[in-house]
């Protein structure tokens, strides 16, 4: 069975439309990255997953509707929003007897190893804490559930490099520990591009580019030009060219390796070098100004 | 993909085996965390009380020389003077726990988006309908039984002290608890919190929730708006005012119903007479009900499609 299933997703805003007919398939197990600029509706398509907004369209989130079934849903789904939500006046300890009485799947244990790695005190309240803090402790809470789709808007945001590989590491290794459904987005792409198996980019409220990381990788390849060979690889038609110290770096879509190998170094790019070719293009074509990049 | 699934096939890929679920109390928690964000709750009623109890101990002093005119011979004017500040006790509890209520209410549902805190409270499993019968629950049960627990708790103390002020003064402590009929005092305190500032005025509360869940700012006056724009209508163009008066008796109109009361004593006087019956069959009551559910709904309703402001 699918963990979420879409089809002509749609939900405007007054005249602004921030789902334009969204087909969607994740199955169980995945790990999808959902990357798109500001304001290209990844939220607006997590909030309508997780039940938090009204939608046109078809959708199953683990088989229910989300917008009419959330408080069942969440008992499977758990979800971190964009922003600092943990209310302020709570106190730590009451965190955790919250989720820990109203949560079915929720491991106290598991949380308190968590923040046991933090600073965070028992008794203080969420207001006492730095940003960061209030993350850890969210992530804390989060992570000890034993959920069977997580749902991570911007994550890390606000957290040091050190706390942020300690996150996905241990995402990764929960990941494995269980038959878990991960969808995630991030504007720090590259640091989750080894943990997806997903990839998803979202512009408009469309979906521009949808494929598995394999398939990412055989199909996107980037190649160091020297200038000698560059005019044979223009030819080639990359989809996206740029200057990286003086060498020319051209990005190909679906052209043959061994032929490509031929012209100079061959390797794999990054999900945001791919993203800008990407999103540059999909702007040229629906503008119809044929930005030259 | 991870060097664990390769040293122990099988284990981590076996079939997904439920865990036994935690057993789980969302309305019991949810009505946990209104009275751990909202301390005024306890804290204005003990405030208040503490604040009066100094007052009523600075007074105490002079109680002796009051009594000993007419402890024995005038019961009436004993009582009079005995139960007076336990009626104040009472009615400033009375009176917090309106102010409590009211501001609680108004900021019950609009707090939490603009907070932003509401998208913790959906991304956990408790329905937008257990949360807001939770909220609804702190006027309708909460307050009313944390103003009694404090007023009976004051009343105590003064009782106890007063009893000590009594005996040291060489005056009778059992004349006192005779005419005070404290207990009577209690059931009647407590009947009266329930029918005339719980359950009569509910739709009133149902109301301040749900506009609290509607409104972006000034929940307040937008509460109060709608009321006195009818009012007003109806007054310019029927030259009537059926609206105010239906909304003025929810405020004021259970005590007629609840109680008979010989002239104008105060509703914990023993003097009172029960009409529990008149009142669960008056209609008012049960309309009022219907409405404050269908206020209860709405806003339920109304939680679901609302996120941060």
């Amino acid at each position: 069975m699918a963990c979420i299933e879409a089809r002509g997703l749609r939900k405007a805003f007054g005249t602004t439309v921030a789902l334009d007919g969204i087909d969607l398939s994740v199955e169980e197990g995945r790990i999808l990255g959902l990357v798109g600029p500001n304001g290209a509706g990844k939220t607006t398509a997590l909030n309508v997953i997780l039940g938090l907004t009204d939608y046109e369209g078809e959708l199953r989130v683990l088989g229910r509707n989300p917008w009419t079934e959330r408080d069942l849903l969440m008992r499977d789904v758990c979800f971190i929003a964009d922003v600092a939500v943990l209310p302020r006046w709570m106190r730590v300890s009451q965190a955790l007897d919250y989720v820990a009485g109203v949560h079915p799947r929720f491991d106290r244990a598991k949380a308190e190893a968590f923040l046991a790695k933090t600073s965070i005190g028992h008794n203080s309240k969420v207001r006492e804490l730095s940003k960061g803090m209030v993350t850890q402790l969210h992530l804390a809470l989060i992570m000890a559930i034993d959920a069977r789709l997580l749902v991570l808007d911007e994550p890390t945001l606000g957290l040091d490099i050190l706390y942020r590989k300690q996150f996905y590491d241990s995402l990764l290794n929960d990941y494995c520990d269980r038959n878990r459904t991960i969808v995630v987005t991030t504007h720090q792409v590259e640091e989750i591009q080894h943990v997806l198996t997903d990839l998803m980019f979202i512009d408009r409220g469309r979906i521009v580019l949808n494929c598995t990381m394999e398939d990412f990788e055989a199909r996107y390849l980037e190649l160091m030009v020297p200038p000698d060979k560059l005019a044979a690889a223009r030819a080639l038609k990359p989809i996206h060219e740029r200057q990286f110290f003086g060498r020319n770096v051209l990005l190909f879509d679906k052209i043959d390796r061994n032929q490509l190998a031929a012209l100079g170094e061959l390797r794999t790019p990054s999900i945001a070098d791919v993203f800008v070719a990407v999103m540059g293009n999909h702007a040229g074509a629906t503008t119809a100004q044929g930005v030259i990049r | 993909m991870s060097t664990q699934s390769n040293t122990m096939p099988g284990f981590f890929d076996s079939p997904r085996v439920e865990p036994i679920l935690s057993s789980t109390h969302p309305f019991m928690w949810s009505l946990r965390r209104e009275v751990w964000e909202y301390r005024s709750i306890y804290l204005a009623p003990a405030a208040v009380a503490a604040v009066f109890l100094c007052g009523f101990l600075v007074t105490l002093g002079r109680l002796p020389a009051k009594l000993r005119g007419v402890e024995g011979i005038d019961p009436v004017r004993y009582r009079e003077i005995v139960a007076q500040p336990y009626d104040m006790i009472a009615g400033l509890m009375m009176l917090t726990g309106i102010l409590v209520s009211v501001f609680y209410c108004v900021d019950a549902l609009y707090g939490e988006r603009r907070d932003r805190s509401i998208l913790f409270w959906k991304s956990l499993p408790v329905s937008d309908l257990t949360a807001v019968l939770a909220k609804a629950t702190v006027p309708l049960l909460v307050v009313p039984l944390v103003t009694f627990a404090t007023a009976i708790a004051t009343q105590c103390i003064m009782l106890i002290v007063t009893s000590l002020v009594l005996l040291a003064n060489g005056l009778s402590v059992g004349t006192l608890w005779v005419q005070l009929s404290f207990f009577q005092m209690t059931i009647l305190l407590l009947y009266h919190l329930f029918t005339a500032h719980a359950l009569w005025p509910a739709p009133v509360y149902c109301w301040l929730l749900l506009v609290s869940g509607w409104a972006r700012r000034a929940v307040f006056l937008w509460a109060i708006l709608p009321v006195l724009a009818i009012a007003g209508l109806e007054r310019i163009v029927f030259h009537t005012s059926n609206f105010a008066m239906l909304v003025g008796t929810r405020f004021i109109g259970a005590t007629h119903h609840a109680a008979v009361q010989p002239g104008d004593v105060f509703p914990t006087n023993p003097m009172t007479h029960i009409t529990l019956a008149r009142y669960l069959t008056s209609p008012g009551l049960w309309l009022g009900l219907l409405v404050a559910a269908a206020f209860i709904y709405a806003a339920a309703r109304l939680r679901r499609d609302r996120g941060p402001i």
